[in-house]
Order: C-alpha cells, then sequence, then structure tokens
C-alpha cells in the first residue's frame, strides 16, 4: 500500500491535469491544483530550512570537520530571521526602504559577499583560457575562433576594431548557436515528455524513494 | 629559446590574475569611454515599449540575485527609467526571493527621481513560491497570485493594479533573467495567453533565449552588460553598465590575449620539446 496509493495518486493527478489542459470545462480543476503546488512550494522551503538547520546541528554537536562554519551559519541564520521580524514588526515589511537593519546587512554584506563570490569567476576563466582553450583538433579550432568572434563582437572595442565584426558575432549567435540550442532544447522537451509519461503511467518510482 | 615556450606554459597564474585585475581597474580608474552601438534585439526593446500607448501597465519579473546584480541592475534602472519617463505604470513581482530587495531598491530610487508615487503609478507585489503555478495563476485570475501587495494592501486599493485581471491589461512582461525563469515566462505566459515578454538576462544565459527571439515568441532580448549598456544609451543616460563597457572591453581582449599566448605556447613548446 505505500507504494501503490502514491502511484494512483500520481497516476490520476497527471491524467486529470493533461485533461485540463485541453477540455476547458475542467480547466478551473487546474486552478486548484496550481493553488495546492504554491501551497506545497512555500512549505518546501520551510522543509529545506529544517534539514538545513538539523544538518548543520548535527555538525556543531559532533564537532565535525569545519563545524565552525556551520556555526556561523546558524547565528547567521537566526540573527537574519530576528531582523527580519523586528523590520517586519517596525515597518511592515522586512525589506520596506525604512527597514534599515536588514536592509543594510543586505546591501552592505549579502551584496558584497555574493558579487564577490561571482567575481572570482573572471579569474579562473582567465586562467583556464590561458592552460585549457586549446585548438587541438577542427571543433576546437572552431569554437576558439567563434568564442573570439562574439567576444569581440559582445563589447564596443568589437566595433572599433571594425564595424562588421558586432555582425559576424550576431550572426554566429543567431545560426550556428541558434541551431545548436534548439537541437538541446528539443532533445530535452522529448526527453521530458518521455519521463513525464513514465512517472504518470509508473514505470519511473524513483521519487519515491 | 628551447625552454621559454615552455616556461611561458607554466607561468605562474597569479601573473595572469595581476594583468587580469589592472584590466578591469585601469579603465575604471582612467574613466575611459567608448561609443556604444545598440544592437538590433535591444533597440527592438525599446521600440516596442516606446510604441506603447500612455498610460500602459508593464508587469517586471525580478529573477535574479546579488550574484548577477552588476549585469542586469542596470537594466533594471534603464527599463525603469524609461517606462516612468513615457507615464507608464510598473508592477513589480520576483521569482527569486533574494533579488526582491534588488528591485524594491531601483523602484523606489527610479520612482523618487521621475516623481511617481507608489500605488498609482507603481507597486511592488513580492515573491510568491511557485514560479509555473504562479505564472499560469496570473494568466487566470491575476489576483488567485498576487492578492495583496508585500505590505499587505488589497490589490484593489491600489489604483496601479485595480484593473488589472489577467495578462489582458498588461502591456508586456519583462523578465530579468539569471537563471531559467525566462523559460517558464515563454512556455507559460506567452504560449499560453499570448502576452508580449521582453527578457533581459546575463550574457551566459542570453543564448538560451535566441530561438525564442528567432520564432517571435520574445518580443526581444537584452543580454547582458552589452545590452544593459545599450538600453541606457537609447533611453539617453550614462550609467553603470556605459561604464563598464570599457572594463569589459579590456578583459575580453586580454582574454583572447591568454588564449592566443596559451595556444602559442603550446605549439611551439611542443615542437621544442
Amino acid at each position: 500500500m505505500q507504494r501503490e496509493v502514491p502511484l494512483f495518486i500520481t497516476f490520476i493527478t497527471g491524467i486529470l491535469l493533461i485533461i485540463a489542459f485541453f477540455v476547458p470545462p475542467v480547466s478551473k480543476l487546474e486552478e486548484t491544483f496550481l493553488d495546492w503546488y504554491s501551497i506545497v512550494a512555500g512549505i518546501t522551503l520551510i522543509l529545506g530550512l529544517d534539514s538545513l538547520i538539523i544538518h548543520h546541528l548535527r555538525k556543531i554537536q559532533w564537532k565535525k570537520e569545519g563545524w565552525v562554519h556551520s556555526l556561523a551559519l546558524i547565528l547567521s541564520l537566526n540573527l537574519t530571521l530576528l531582523w527580519g521580524f523586528w523590520s517586519w514588526w517596525k515597518s511592515g515589511s522586512p525589506f520596506a526602504p525604512s527597514a534599515s537593519f536588514l536592509l543594510y546587512f543586505y546591501t552592505y554584506v549579502f551584496i558584497p559577499l555574493q558579487a564577490t563570490m561571482f567575481a572570482l569567476l573572471a579569474f579562473f576563466i582567465a586562467s583556464a583560457a590561458f592552460r585549457a582553450f586549446r585548438a587541438r583538433s577542427l571543433e576546437a579550432t572552431l569554437l576558439l575562433i567563434s568564442a573570439t568572434i562574439v567576444m569581440l563582437g559582445r563589447t564596443p572595442i568589437g566595433h572599433k576594431i571594425h564595424p562588421f565584426i558586432p555582425v559576424l558575432s550576431d550572426w554566429v549567435m543567431n545560426f550556428p548557436q541558434l541551431a545548436a540550442k534548439r537541437g538541446i532544447f528539443l532533445g530535452i522537451a522529448l526527453g521530458g515528455i518521455a519521463f513525464s509519461l513514465r512517472v504518470i503511467l509508473g514505470m519511473e518510482r524513483s521519487y519515491l524513494r | 629559446m628551447n625552454t621559454f615556450w615552455i616556461r611561458v606554459q607554466q607561468m605562474d597564474r597569479r601573473i595572469l590574475y595581476i594583468v587580469l585585475a589592472l584590466g578591469v581597474l585601469v579603465p575604471i580608474l582612467a574613466r575611459w569611454k567608448m561609443d556604444i552601438h545598440p544592437s538590433p534585439e535591444v533597440k527592438k526593446a525599446y521600440d516596442f515599449i516606446e510604441a506603447q500607448p500612455e498610460g500602459s501597465t508593464f508587469l517586471i519579473s525580478i529573477d535574479y540575485d546579488a550574484a548577477s546584480m552588476p549585469e542586469v541592475q542596470p537594466m533594471l534602472h534603464a527599463i525603469l527609467r524609461h517606462i516612468f519617463r513615457k507615464n507608464d505604470r510598473v508592477l513589480m513581482i520576483a521569482h527569486w526571493p533574494l533579488g526582491v530587495p534588488l528591485g524594491q531598491l531601483a523602484l523606489e530610487e527610479e520612482a523618487r527621481r521621475a516623481g511617481k508615487v507608489y500605488g498609482k503609478d507603481y507597486a511592488f507585489l513580492g515573491f510568491r513560491p511557485g514560479l509555473a503555478a504562479v505564472i499560469v495563476n496570473m494568466g487566470k485570475d491575476f489576483r488567485s497570485a498576487f492578492s495583496e501587495d508585500y505590505k499587505g494592501t488589497p490589490l484593489d486599493s491600489l489604483p496601479v493594479a485595480r484593473g488589472i485581471r489577467n495578462y489582458d491589461q498588461i502591456a508586456a512582461v519583462i523578465g530579468l533573467e539569471a537563471g531559467s525563469v525566462g523559460d517558464a515566462w515563454v512556455q507559460y505566459a506567452q504560449a499560453r495567453y499570448g502576452v508580449h515578454v521582453i527578457l533581459g538576462s546575463t550574457a551566459v544565459v542570453a543564448p538560451d533565449y535566441y530561438p525564442y527571439l528567432q520564432a517571435n515568441q520574445i518580443v526581444a532580448l537584452i543580454g547582458g552588460l552589452k545590452g544593459a549598456a545599450d538600453y541606457e544609451r537609447l533611453v539617453g543616460y550614462v550609467g553603470t553598465a556605459s561604464t563598464g563597457m570599457t572594463t569589459q572591453s579590456v578583459v575580453h581582449l586580454l582574454l583572447i590575449g591568454f588564449i592566443l599566448l596559451g595556444n602559442l605556447a603550446y605549439a611551439l613548446g611542443r615542437r621544442q620539446s
């Protein structure tokens, strides 16, 4: 029964939603399911928070490697939560412009931290470009040439070197790149349909584990 | 000479980092400027917004966070400045919870600059979990997804949102993307309800949206910092994206130089060894 009931619910839900999409009189049903989905999606955030806290509390409790980082995470999480509630109570919203406490931390701590992490990519890309981007084969050479064209064409310097470079860059983006992307998308879509059918028909059961 | 190219191949990566850091810093400190020539796909976005009658309502979706802020935030500022200059109205939502303050900060700043009033000319509705469900629900009944703004004020109390029932009253959805939410806008809002969609995205994500652009499923695509700079140029001001263009030009040239040098050292070093 533990397996049959979820499989039955999945089958009925899948079939009903397909019918609701094509048959307008029952489309209200889709709306109801979507409302439920929004509620469940909201609850998953709480579940995620719960798993995160338990995982890091255990690390702290058993003093596992890196437990200090877990402690920093738990403290930051609680402080943010408290400040959020405080701002909400004082200003009506955790992110209201007048809720300076939380906004201050978002603007001057969170944004610089996240931006710094992302900005470091530039250095890794530079290192990888120098060490790994080799014209070892025809395909790699074509990739290298098109990357150079697009990199130049996507900045004003490309136009300055020659007005044709941005045009060539647009051509690369609009034809070879787009053709490859479309092929990938079609493959993903067909795979998605096949996987959905397998789930609805109960052939794919990995989500029950 | 024999070992020179091999030594170049084994160059300390910190030298590359220093050169790159200088490539970022020098153009900013020296305040170099470059002419910006807007690309056709960005011009389409500007022309579309420009062509809408005064008082049109645009739905802007914040689907990015601070990591993508340097690229996408200037787009948001330029678009808001354009919309408010035309006396159009803005409803803003977010699919990325950590992007909420970014959207709100830009909205408040541009509204203040244009002398716009909250509730009358613009409103911020905040974040709702559910992505596809939220997008589909807005098409069926806007209030089933957002019944109130982020402060808890009912939508019917806000003149800007009073007449909004579904996407039929929205001139265009403008999705600012750092991930795959743009796909959802096309698949659920454009394909099902026929709403016009304009996407702005990071340069990494932009290639994913070209198929939609070619198929006319999106009106226009504003891609990366260059796209943001193009939009700033069209709106007629120099913002952070335009300033960043010189840096991006120099860094791209440096990266091309690194690739060429790496390949040259590899080819010659291999021949010598």
